[in-house]
Formats: structure tokens, sequence, C-alpha cells
């Protein structure tokens, strides 16, 4: 793997912080004395995984919906554009975009290693990292999004996404109806971590109204 | 899953406006269902770890996370419960830690880190 100088940190091997050294220590000595259970550790934290991590791309899509300036440099080079937020550091590196249309829907798959980017996206659902999931994602999308409750026209172009190390995408979802003249703000509040990684869609404006 | 209520009155506990605990990083939200699972196993009473807890919390000053952040104070004070319980010898912890430390050096970038042993 080349080494690129411009980074200040090597690409050739993963790390972790020291307080996720210290975290992944107890977990494995309360497992190995069997007070813990991971299974149960992430049913646990799936109920509050929606609210975990800042979520920053949910501001980055709502400028996308209103700036077409921005969303231009969003697709020229979204790591650039994501860090206008002031949103920088590791896990919001070698961002790229990948737009819905009318035609074309877009799903991401992931490895789930440590530098999944939460920062930008939400922390992942709890099911991401199982392979099946993954594989069912690749053979069968279609399928899997109808669990999700997501049915598309038989029309729509599918596309599923590895993301990596090297590129980890942002799903831009189609900006629902009715949203004319909204503000930013007020948009951020449709986008959910799932429509960023493509399990689902943008919130309708009476979704987020019954949400409330 | 609801959390008992118990848990939920734990001294200075960061909540939502649905009342739920939120969480800034990953980690956190995982310690956080360590301790409450850990504590299920009949190990400690909420009440010994909200005493912990706050202890540890009243060493920075008001407990308001100015110099570290709650979940940095509620790691610490987990860490001190489980030695105190004779669980964690700090030389075990230590142990584990650096082979979770040598585990991310030796797994390529881009790979699930998984500890070897």
């Amino acid at each position: 793997m080349a080494h690129n100088h411009d980074h200040d940190h090597d690409h050739d091997h993963s790390e972790l912080s020291e307080i996720e050294l210290r975290v992944r220590a107890l977990e494995t000595l309360l497992t190995e004395k069997g007070y813990v259970d991971p299974p149960a550790l992430d049913e646990l934290i799936e109920t509050y995984e929606t609210k975990i991590g800042p979520k920053n791309g949910a501001q980055v899509v709502a400028r996308a919906w209103s700036d077409p300036a921005y969303l231009e440099r969003l697709r020229a080079d979204a790591t650039a554009a994501i860090a206008e937020f002031g949103f920088t550091g590791r896990q919001g590196e070698h961002m790229v975009v990948v737009e819905n249309t009318a035609n074309t829907h877009n799903m991401v798959v992931c490895t789930l290693c440590s530098c999944y980017p939460w920062t930008v996206l939400g922390l992942p659902p709890v099911w991401y990292k199982s392979a099946p999931y993954r594989s069912r994602a690749v053979r069968d999308p279609r399928g899997v999004l109808l669990e999700f409750g997501v049915s598309l026209p038989k029309d729509t172009e599918i596309r599923v996404w590895d993301s990596t190390a090297e590129i980890r995408y942002l799903v831009i979802p189609e900006r629902p109806s009715g949203t004319g003249g909204w503000s930013e703000e007020q948009l951020a509040e449709l986008v959910t971590r799932d429509c960023m990684i493509g399990t689902g869609l943008a919130l309708q404006p009476s979704e987020l109204e019954a949400a409330q | 899953m609801t959390l008992p209520d118990s848990v939920l009155a734990t001294p200075k506990l960061p909540l939502d406006q649905d009342g739920g605990p939120v969480f800034s990083e990953p980690w956190e939200a995982r310690v956080f269902a360590m301790t409450v699972k850990t504590h299920e196993t009949g190990m400690f009473s909420w009440n010994e770890w909200a005493e912990t807890l706050g202890a540890e919390l009243a060493k920075d000053g008001d407990g308001s996370g100015t110099s570290l952040g709650y979940y940095d104070h509620w790691l610490n004070a987990f860490e001190t419960l489980l030695s105190r319980k004779g669980i964690a010898a700090a030389g075990q912890l230590q142990g584990l830690r650096d082979a979770w430390d040598q585990a991310a050096r030796t797994t390529p970038h881009g790979e699930p880190i998984e500890l070897k042993r």
C-alpha cells in the first residue's frame, strides 16, 4: 500500500484510541468471566443507537438539498465539503457521496472496521455487521429494502456500495416533496441515519409531525 | 428495552428530551451497557454504582465534566468498582489493553479488529 505523507496516521494498520482500548479490555474481561454477553450488550445498545453520535451528515444532506453550489463541491470532493462544517477527524475522511434520483437508489454495506464514519452517519445499526446482511444486500437488495419497509418501483435501479477504509459513502436521499422554503435546520430533521446509508428514505413532512 | 428507573436516576446522567440516555461516542454506549448488564448479574447494587460514580465525579469539581467528559468519569468509576470487587486486577486490564493495541496494530486497515489469543 502506498504511503500518503499528507496524512498524520499510518494507513497500513488499524488504530484504537486509548479510551477504546480500555473499553475493549473491560468487555473482554467481563465476557470471559461470564458477566456480560456481547450480543446482549448489542441488544441494549440497539435501543439507543439512533441517538448516538452527532450525525453531522444530516446537516450535510440538508445543505446539499438547499444549495446547488454546495452540492457541486460535495460531488467534487465530499471530504472537503463536509469539512466546511468543521466536521473533521479521522472518521470523516475519504468520503464520497452517492445521490438518489427518481430512477436510482443507493445502498451502502460496510466491513465495519474501526474507521466507520459514525461522526457523519451516526452509529451503524447492530445488524449491519452481520455477514448474512452484507451478502444478502449485494445479492437481493430489493428484498432487503422491502424488509426495511422501503418499496421501490420496479424500474428503479438499486446500486450497492461496499464501504471500505479508503472510500466511505454518504447517500444523499431524494428531497421529500412539500418542503419548498424549508430552512436547512428544518430539512435536517428529515434526514435519518437509515436514509444516509440507503436502508431508508428521508422522512416525509407528515412523518416528522407524527414523530414529534 | 426499557431501563429501570434507578438507572435513569443515576447522578447527572445525560438524558434527551424523551428521557433516555444519550451518548456522544459509541464507546460511551458500550461502557454504559456493560455497567447495566454487570449490575443485573447481582455483582453490585445500582446504589453502590451511583455512589462510586458520584465519588469519581466529585474529583472533578462539580462533576460537570469540564476537564473530563461524563463517560470518562463513568469508565474510571467502573474500573474502580470492578477492581474493588476483585474482578479486575489492574495488571489484568493493562494486559488486555495491550493485547487489543497489538491486535489493532497488526490488523490491516479496513478489516474488523479481533483479539487473537
